[in-house]
């Protein structure tokens, strides 16, 4: 009771002006936030499945084929981007750049499957209110996805000698990593849902 | 790795003196006053709203505006007071003028966004505004922009309106990562979680519900507009579309946005009372698990918005129980402020006034709040008068009161001097009594059948009417006293010196205002921002406190 407030003993830590880096934690915190825009329309979805019955003559099937192949590219690509990852922070750079183009070309495979899927499928955006919400949800990921390819383009860039990635300051390529694992669990769940179910 | 703290690096490029306030400044105590100061003005906008609404709703016929104009008028009204008022200040003013003080930080986690958070607001705003003057007119649909309505009134006023609260939920956001990140990650070394002043509490869950329910309705809000522009049919019913499942997404997020209004005035009542009752805020476990139990019950009880909307009766029965849980934790933060009061020695004094008449306000919108999760109940004066008297006593009554409370407690803190006390007596007066004259009778008139959203109502209904109207006169009135006081105090008001309250949570250990980073040695390790009282000889604030020890910090 007699210290109620105290100070520090010298030897203690005490609070400087610089701190740990806390920009992970704080991605994290986005991508649960930006992972609960996704739930909101995964149970959109759910709802028009389970309530609205699809109107007589309008068209919504889907192929399995194709995103199939795209799940698979997707989920190599988080391991390559996983091994890009490694071997930064091993200090092999040019092999973590290596890696890094190939999660690249496998990202832009992934768009490319897609643009190929969206203008083989029977229905338009507006046609019936589950071809909308195909193209919403789709549309939404392979956003994230372009902004993937992007964002890894720069690590790439920044990855090259003399650059500002560098085996003890990656943070760039970590936040990246990061993203690039949430971006391909969300496809996965989305894939079970709107192709599977 | 570690990060130098930007406001050191960018302390020699920082406008200085009254210019900060108007810069893209990193200074969490310049953030918040810039986030008090807009969300003031805008106050003001949406109160000059509410004066519309209630001189129209004097008399039954619609003279005064005519009827689009009316809806206009409510819709901006709404929106403004929660998005570009209550949960800024609540949230964005308090928070990040307080939480790095709490912690024992020097700024928030990440000082670069949270600024970025900021500035979002105004152009949201002066968007929000601006749309009343466009072609078009603007958004009809109220803050809630229920669909198929939504789909029908003039398309480019809704569509601004669409943006204006995706900017504003982007900033609040933002504004959510850097609470969690500051509180969990920013602690002095040695501060415990369980020893960190309640208001640290209440933001986490504050920002746990923004992180989780925010994105949703930003979605949510995203499919809306696409049946605007693009004509798909999520929402409109003639094409298919369901309109109870943006019901369900819109509250998922709507319903927790109450908790993210008061869940922080509760942690600024936990603060204000124990300083000035001279007493350990009672129960500080309860408090904190309260706290996080009405963060959970907050994600499952939306649907009790819904219950006219063709909800199932298993919907009806769980998110009516779910709804009534929510009385426990609130009963129990309730009965621990009234036991902090309980033998203190109380200063009656504005800061005091406003948080003891949240109580009262609170328990009372508390109470007709349990009344409408009763399904036959709600049944019965669902979109009446009755809801808005309830939700007003829940914002007004609960948020704006501790706003004002905050306000008379926190002054001193921010300028330096103390506002002064008859002007703030007359100001709690005023609103008090115009507070409760203008939505109490609210609730008979929903009893009675009248209808909310109307420019019209049954000349039946006209004598209650006009006593609300007289209410919201002087609520307009009791703004006067509050701007004189602050505009006068902070010109030649009297020099309030570091802690005039004798208070003991870290806030008040240093200068009053404070120097940029906070402390100009090292943080003080507060662990019982409680401990008043209990001393033996009186209360001698250098001597429980150890001021020798942390004098050492000060300037």
């Amino acid at each position: 009771m007699e210290t109620r407030l105290q100070t520090a003993a010298p030897e203690a830590p005490v609070a400087s002006s610089e701190h740990a880096d806390y920009r992970l934690f704080g991605l994290a915190t986005f991508l649960v936030a930006d992972g609960m825009t996704f739930a909101g329309f995964f149970a959109a979805y759910l709802t028009f499945r389970a309530v609205n019955p699809l109107p007589a003559g309008a068209i919504y099937e889907l192929e399995l084929l194709l995103p199939t192949i795209n799940t698979v590219l997707l989920l190599v690509s988080s391991f390559t981007f996983h091994r890009a990852g490694s071997a930064c922070r091993a200090g092999h750079m040019p092999t973590s750049r290596r890696w890094l183009l190939l999660t690249i070309a496998l990202g832009a495979a992934f768009l490319a499957g897609q643009m190929v899927e969206y203008f083989s499928l029977p229905f338009g955006l507006t046609d019936n209110l589950f071809a909308s919400t195909f193209y919403a949800l789709t549309g939404f990921h392979g956003l994230h996805v372009t902004l993937g390819v992007i964002c890894i383009l720069i690590v790439w860039f920044q990855a090259r000698s003399g650059g500002r990635i560098t085996q003890d300051s990656h943070f760039g390529l970590e936040a990246a990593e990061l993203y690039w694992h949430f971006v391909d669990g969300i496809w996965v769940i989305l894939y079970g849902i709107l192709y599977l179910l | 790795m570690t990060v130098a703290n930007p406001s050191d690096l960018d302390q020699g490029l920082q406008p200085q003196g009254w210019l900060r306030y108007f810069s893209f400044s990193l200074d969490h105590k310049v953030i918040g006053i810039q986030y008090l100061v807009c969300g003031f003005l805008f106050y003001l906008i949406g109160g000059a709203l509410a004066g519309v609404i209630r001189t129209e709703l004097a008399s039954p016929l619609s003279d005064f505006v005519s009827r689009d104009t009316y809806n206009e008028v409510l819709t901006l009204h709404g929106t403004i007071m929660i998005f570009l008022w209550i949960v800024p200040v609540v949230n964005g003013a308090f928070g990040n003028y307080l939480i790095p003080f709490y912690v024992g930080a020097r700024d928030m986690a990440f000082p670069r966004l949270n600024a970025v958070a900021f500035w979002l607001i105004p152009p949201a705003g002066i968007l929000l505004i601006s749309s009343y003057f466009l072609a078009g007119a603007a958004s009809q649909s109220g803050w809630t922009a229920y669909p198929p309505l939504s789909l029908t009134t003039p398309a480019a006023g809704q569509i601004v309106w669409i943006v204006s609260v995706l900017l504003l939920g982007g900033s609040s956001i933002f504004g959510g990562i850097n609470f969690i990140a500051t509180v969990l990650k920013l602690r002095r070394p040695g501060l415990k979680l369980m020893q960190l002043p309640m208001f640290c509490w209440a933001m986490l869950g504050t920002s746990i519900l923004v992180v989780l329910a925010t994105p949703v309705l930003a979605g949510t809000l995203v499919l809306l507009s696409f049946d605007i522009i693009a004509h798909t049919g999520f929402f409109n019913p003639s094409l298919g579309g369901n309109v109870v499942v943006y019901q369900h997404l819109f509250w998922f997020y709507s319903h927790p946005a109450v908790y993210i209004m008061v869940l922080p005035a509760f942690g600024l009542v936990s603060e204000i009372l124990p300083v000035h009752a001279r007493k350990p805020l009672f129960g500080y476990a309860t408090m904190v698990y309260s706290i996080m139990a009405i963060v959970v019950l907050g994600l499952v009880v939306w649907a009790h918005h819904m219950f006219t909307s063709g909800t199932p009766p298993w919907m009806r029965l769980f998110f009516t129980i779910a709804t009534s849980f929510i009385a426990v934790p609130t009963g129990i933060k309730f009965f621990n402020w009234l036991a902090t009061l309980w033998g203190g020695k109380i200063a009656l004094n504005s800061a005091v006034l406003f948080s003891c008449a949240f109580i009262f306000n609170f328990v009372f919108g508390g109470i007709t709040g349990v009344a409408l999760a009763q399904v036959p109940f709600d049944i019965h004066v669902h979109d009446t008068y009755f809801v808005v008297g309830h939700f007003h006593y829940i914002v007004y009554g609960g948020s704006v009161f501790v706003i004002f409370a905050s306000l008379y407690h926190w002054y001193p803190k921010f300028t330096g001097r103390l506002l002064n006390e008859d002007l703030g007596r007359l100001h709690f007066l005023l609103t008090f009594i115009g507070f409760n004259l203008c939505f109490a009778p609210q609730h008979w008139l929903g009893l009675n059948g009248m209808p909310r959203r109307v420019a019209e109502y049954d000349p039946a209904f006209t004598t209650w009417n006009q006593v609300s109207s007289v209410g919201a006169l002087l609520m307009a009135i009791s703004t006067l006293p509050l701007l004189i006081n602050v505009i006068l105090t902070a010109i030649r008001g009297p020099v309030a010196g570091d802690n005039p309250w004798n208070a003991l949570t870290p806030e008040w250990l240093t200068s009053s205002p404070p120097p940029v980073e906070n402390w100009i040695g090292e943080a003080p390790l507060v662990t019982e921002p409680y401990g008043y009282g209990e001393h033996p000889g009186g209360f001698d604030l250098d001597r429980i406190s150890g001021r020798d020890l942390w004098a050492s910090g000060k300037p």
